[in-house]
This record gives C-alpha cells, sequence and structure tokens, in this order.
C-alpha cells in the first residue's frame, strides 16, 4: 500500500500501514453511522479506514500528560442570550416547510419511529 | 477589453466613474462563463438574475445614491454557503433540489456591499477533499492545464477567478480549502482567523476550523471582500466582535522592519525541491524589500495532519448527523425508519463523506475516544503553543502553501491519505485558529505555485501587509492561463 504511488505528497511525514480493519468492523460503524454500504466497497473501506488510522497513530510519540485539550482559541466560553422566544420570519418558515419531503399541512411526516406500533 | 478579467478596485474605479456599467461587466462574466466554462466546469450554475441585479446597482449609482463598496462587481459563490431561493447542494446528491431558505450572513453582507452574485462554483462533496474531484456533478478542471486537479475544496471558486471568469469568488475552509485551491490556480486566497467570519449559512464541516474565505486575483482585492463580510453575528455565538475592522486603503506596501519567521518543518521531506525553490526565492524577494528573515521551529507541525484527521471527521460524522432524508433533499425509503436513514444516506452521500463519517464516527466511539479524540485535541494545544511562541520573535510566517503544484485528475482520487497529505501545510492554521493567506509566487513547469503567509490571530493587517509588498514587486498575479 504504502508503495502503491510515489506521489510528492505520499513521500512526506512517513507512515506505516500495520492497521487492519475487518469485515465486521466496518460493518458495525456503517450501521452507527446509519449507512448502507454496497458489497463491492466494503473491502475497500477496510483498507482505506486501517491506512487512515495507521497514519493518526503516530500521535501516540507525543507525551501529552501534562499537556490540557485544546478549547476555544479566541478565549470564549459561554456565550447566553436572553431566554425568550424568538419567531422565525414567516417566509423563511414557508420556504424551510417547502424542502420537506413529505408533509401533511404544515407537519412534517415520517415513518413511525417505534416499530411495533402503528396509527 | 474582456471586462470580467479586472480586478475589484480597477472594476470599481472604471464603474465610479461611468466608464463600465454593472450589467456590462456582469455580461461580460457571463459571456466568459458561457464560452470557457464547458472545459474548466467551475460553475455548477450561474444566477438567473445577475443581470436584473445589475442593471438596479446601475439606476441606483445613476440617481446619485450611495453604493456599497462592492456595487456591482460580480462574486461567485461556493455551493456550501446559502444564497436565499438558489439551489444549494453541498456539491452532495444529499442536497440535490434543496432551496435555501435564507441567506448566510456572509451573503447578506455581500448584498449589503452591493455586490452582484453571479453563480454557484463547485466544490468537494461537503468541502471534504483536496481536489474538487469528490463533488458528486462534475470535477473542475485547473485553467493553467486542464488536464489538472484546481485543488480543493474550493476549487470551482478558485478555478472562476483563475480563469478570469469573475473577479472574485467566496470559499470555505476547513484545513486549507480556500488557500491550497488559491496555490494550484495561482490566485490570492485567505483563510481569516476562527470567529472573524460568521458561520451562519455555512454549511457545516468542522465547526470547530470552518470559516468562509475570500478568493482574489490581488491581495487589495481580498482585504476588500474581507471588509464586507466579517464581524460579529448574534446568529453565530463562535464570531468575534472585532476591535480592528479591516480597512482595505490602510494596507502598507512595506515591510522594512518586519521579521518574518520561516519554519523549517515546512520544508521538509515530501516537499518539491522546485516548489520550495520557488518560495525561497519569494522570501528572498520580502528580504531584499527590507524584510528580516529568521529561521524558527514550529516542532509539532509532523504531527498536525494526524490531530486533523482525528478532529475533522469527527466533528464531520455529528454535523453530518442532520441528513435524515425526512427534512430537506435526496430520500430513499426504506420498510422503516432506520432503513430510510440507512438508504438514504448510503446512495446520497458520495465514497469520501461516508469514509470520513465511519472515521469520525469510530474515534468517537467508546473505548476510542480518549486514544484517538482527547489526544488529537491535547495535540492541537502543543500545535497552538508552537505558533504562540513563534510570533513572540516574529510578526508573520512565510513558508509554501501546498507541498506540490498542480497533479494530474485522477492520480490520487483512490488513494484517500495521499490526498490528505496535500493539506500537510495548510492544516495547521485552521488547528491553531490563525489567519492564512496563499498569494502567488511563481511557477513550475507551467504551474503556479502559492506562498503561505500566516498571522497572530486577527491580524489579517500584516498578512495583507506582506502580501501586498509582495505583490507590488512582482506581476505573477497578473499572469493569465
Amino acid at each position: 500500500m504504502a508503495d502503491k504511488k510515489a506521489t510528492v505528497g505520499r513521500k512526506a511525514w512517513d507512515y506505516h500501514n500495520d492497521m487492519k480493519f475487518s469485515r465486521e468492523e466496518v460493518l458495525k460503524i456503517a450501521k452507527l453511522a446509519r449507512l448502507h454500504l454496497e458489497e463491492e466497497d466494503i473491502a475497500k473501506y477496510q483498507e482505506d479506514l486501517g491506512s487512515i488510522l495507521s497514519y493518526v497513530e503516530k500521535l501516540q510519540e507525543l507525551n501529552t500528560d501534562d499537556v490540557p485539550e485544546f478549547q476555544h482559541a479566541a478565549g470564549s466560553v459561554n456565550v447566553f442570550r436572553e431566554d425568550v422566544v424568538e419567531n422565525c420570519d414567516p417566509d423563511v418558515r414557508r420556504r424551510a416547510i417547502d424542502n420537506f419531503t413529505s408533509r401533511e399541512g404544515d407537519l412534517l411526516k415520517v415513518q413511525a419511529v417505534f416499530e411495533n406500533r402503528t396509527e | 477589453m474582456d471586462e470580467s478579467i479586472l480586478t475589484i478596485k480597477e472594476a470599481g474605479e472604471k464603474l465610479a466613474s461611468g466608464e463600465l456599467t454593472a450589467e456590462a461587466l456582469t455580461r461580460s462574466c457571463l459571456d466568459a462563463i458561457e464560452q470557457g466554462d464547458t472545459d474548466v466546469k467551475a460553475f455548477l450554475s450561474v444566477s438567473e438574475t445577475a443581470l436584473e441585479e445589475a442593471r438596479a446597482i446601475d439606476a441606483r449609482r445613476a440617481a446619485g445614491e450611495s453604493l456599497g463598496p462592492l456595487a456591482g462587481i460580480p462574486v461567485g459563490v461556493k455551493d456550501v454557503i446559502l444564497v436565499q431561493d438558489w439551489e444549494t447542494t453541498g456539491g452532495s446528491q444529499i442536497l440535490e433540489g434543496y432551496n435555501a431558505p435564507y441567506d448566510a450572513t456572509a451573503i447578506a453582507r455581500l448584498r449589503a456591499a452591493g455586490a452582484i452574485l453571479l453563480g454557484r462554483t463547485n466544490c468537494d462533496e461537503f468541502a471534504m477533499g483536496s481536489s474538487t474531484e469528490n463533488s458528486h456533478y462534475f470535477p473542475t478542471t485547473n485553467p493553467w492545464d486542464k488536464t489538472k486537479v484546481p485543488g480543493g475544496s474550493s476549487g470551482g471558486s478558485a478555478a472562476a477567478v483563475a480563469a478570469g471568469f469573475v473577479p472574485a469568488a467566496l470559499g470555505s475552509e476547513t484545513g486549507g480549502s480556500v488557500r491550497q485551491p488559491a496555490s494550484l490556480c495561482g490566485i490570492v486566497g485567505l483563510k481569516p482567523t476562527y470567529g472573524r467570519v460568521s458561520r451562519y449559512g455555512l454549511m457545516a464541516l468542522s465547526s470547530s476550523m470552518d470559516q468562509i474565505g475570500p478568493c482574489a486575483r490581488t491581495v487589495e482585492d481580498v482585504a476588500m471582500l474581507l471588509e464586507a463580510i466579517e464581524g460579529y453575528d448574534p446568529k453565530d455565538s463562535t464570531s468575534a466582535e472585532l476591535s480592528n475592522t479591516t480597512v482595505p486603503t490602510l494596507i502598507e506596501k512595506d515591510v522594512s522592519g518586519m521579521t518574518l519567521g520561516v519554519p523549517k518543518e515546512y520544508f521538509a521531506s515530501g516537499m518539491d525541491s522546485h516548489v520550495a525553490s520557488v518560495v525561497q526565492e519569494a522570501i528572498a524577494e520580502l528580504e531584499r524589500a527590507g524584510a528580516k528573515i529568521q529561521d524558527i521551529s514550529l516542532p509539532h507541525s509532523p504531527y498536525a495532519l494526524a490531530a486533523y484527521y482525528i478532529i475533522q471527521p469527527a466533528e464531520a460524522s455529528s454535523n453530518l448527523g442532520r441528513f435524515d432524508g425526512l427534512r430537506y433533499g435526496y430520500h430513499s425509503s426504506g420498510e422503516n425508519l432506520q432503513e430510510t436513514y440507512e438508504r438514504t444516506r448510503g446512495e446520497g452521500f458520495g465514497k469520501e463523506v461516508k469514509r470520513r463519517i465511519m472515521l469520525g464516527s469510530y474515534t468517537l466511539s467508546a473505548g476510542y475516544y480518549d486514544a484517538y479524540y482527547r489526544k488529537a485535541l491535547k495535540v492541537r494545544t502543543l500545535i497552538k503553543r508552537d505558533f504562540d511562541e513563534a510570533f513572540k520573535n516574529v510578526d508573520a510566517i512565510v513558508c509554501p502553501t501546498s507541498p506540490s503544484v498542480a497533479w494530474n485528475i485522477g492520480e490520487k482520487f483512490d488513494d484517500p491519505l495521499a490526498m490528505y497529505l496535500a493539506d500537510i501545510y495548510t492544516v495547521t492554521a485552521n488547528l491553531a485558529t490563525i489567519p492564512g493567506m496563499s498569494v502567488p509566487c511563481g511557477f513550475v513547469d507551467g504551474l503556479p505555485v502559492g506562498l503561505q503567509i500566516l498571522g497572530k490571530p486577527f491580524d489579517e493587517y500584516t498578512l495583507f501587509r506582506v502580501g501586498a509588498t509582495y505583490q507590488d514587486r512582482t506581476d505573477w498575479h497578473t499572469r493569465t492561463p
């Protein structure tokens, strides 16, 4: 994999490729992320996710025990506003509703969320 | 002459003097697109109301009304920024047919400044990519060599400016998506400090790094665009109250007395040696202009890309959860709701988007969160500290934007990691939330090279000063494909 293509970018900041991703792992992540995968694509995702995760492994070389996690750079903390209802502009509301896939009146219509219940 | 290749400044002067009308300028851009965009493919669509809007500007000018600083200037808009009533797809099938219900704040501000919104420019799907090949619709080509990529993800915006279709365009950045295509297409592209430009109405990729950024031919034009779109917006709680709003006329074309840092890590292995020489020569030109050049180190730079490709997909996997096939866009029905989600998203998203959603879902999942996501946030702190330390001694940092010039279409398409490595010199600014700009500084094999200038947070002025001084002494930006 590493010698597949000798492009300029490829050589930069070398990485190794020893992380393997099983078919079951890919299918499990896809399920969690609500993604249907085509059968013929699964092997390529195994390879790609494995090589990307092998590359990012290099972060483990750094000792970060005493380093805080990055927060907002500008130093902002919580941004508050008054707890009052501000109505949406009616024209914006209309245009948002017009984008619904399926609706009844102005309500968004969806399939049943709980499968064993019917109307 | 072909009016579409004027700079904003030149066109503005001609419009103000009456030598040119907004209608003629807009028509000239539309004609240039009609003739040239069959090959370049920078635009997904052009506005049907642009000429009408241009005539309205001309009428207001004739009536003696006071007009905004961009009155009558046509601007292209990357297809991830909402323009009311325009189909806005993020370059994705999953939003095909979605009509934006409102204007992004940056768009509302462009309108208020008098700009003519000319059309939607192509991009990688949801801004995920470095070549614009991940657009669901078609790849954009590089105007300098149509067998090459324009860079990405704002490849349509950069190519549109480089090809002379528009004087300016808006792009967006998460890890270099304005600077890198600007470099590969030979134009100026700016990633403002995080918080300088409101993200309201910008499709969210990675909310801690996303910024809208302008593309144009000159540094002064980019400053004019920034002046128009920047500033606090209550609709984006991460937007900043600015203490130094941009005033383009204040840009000094003088770098004497400034100290510019050259980070050794940005000329390391993997760098194309010809590109490195061109960038070194640009730095030497700044030295001749009076700047003091100082070698510096940003020691954690080699870890930036790895941190970026954990943080960015993690945030993207969360942000793209909104695409459920119910409220807007593409829909594919299944037996039950779960199956509808899976089909809609499986069919509606392209391969790179699915790859990043899965990557992000994995690194955020129980058992991996600490090892990947939390670790990456700590490394992000180290990268930020590198810059804080460097900026104690230098006014700005100068380095390459991209490790190579534009590559062949298809060359890296099936190799995601090779594609990601195209961003090695740009992701650092997004992680550290600092401003960065790419300025054309020469050619290798007939393809443009960009000089990257990085600055302190909210110190875009210094970038403009360095870039404008360089452009004043060189003529790379006047060359056209």
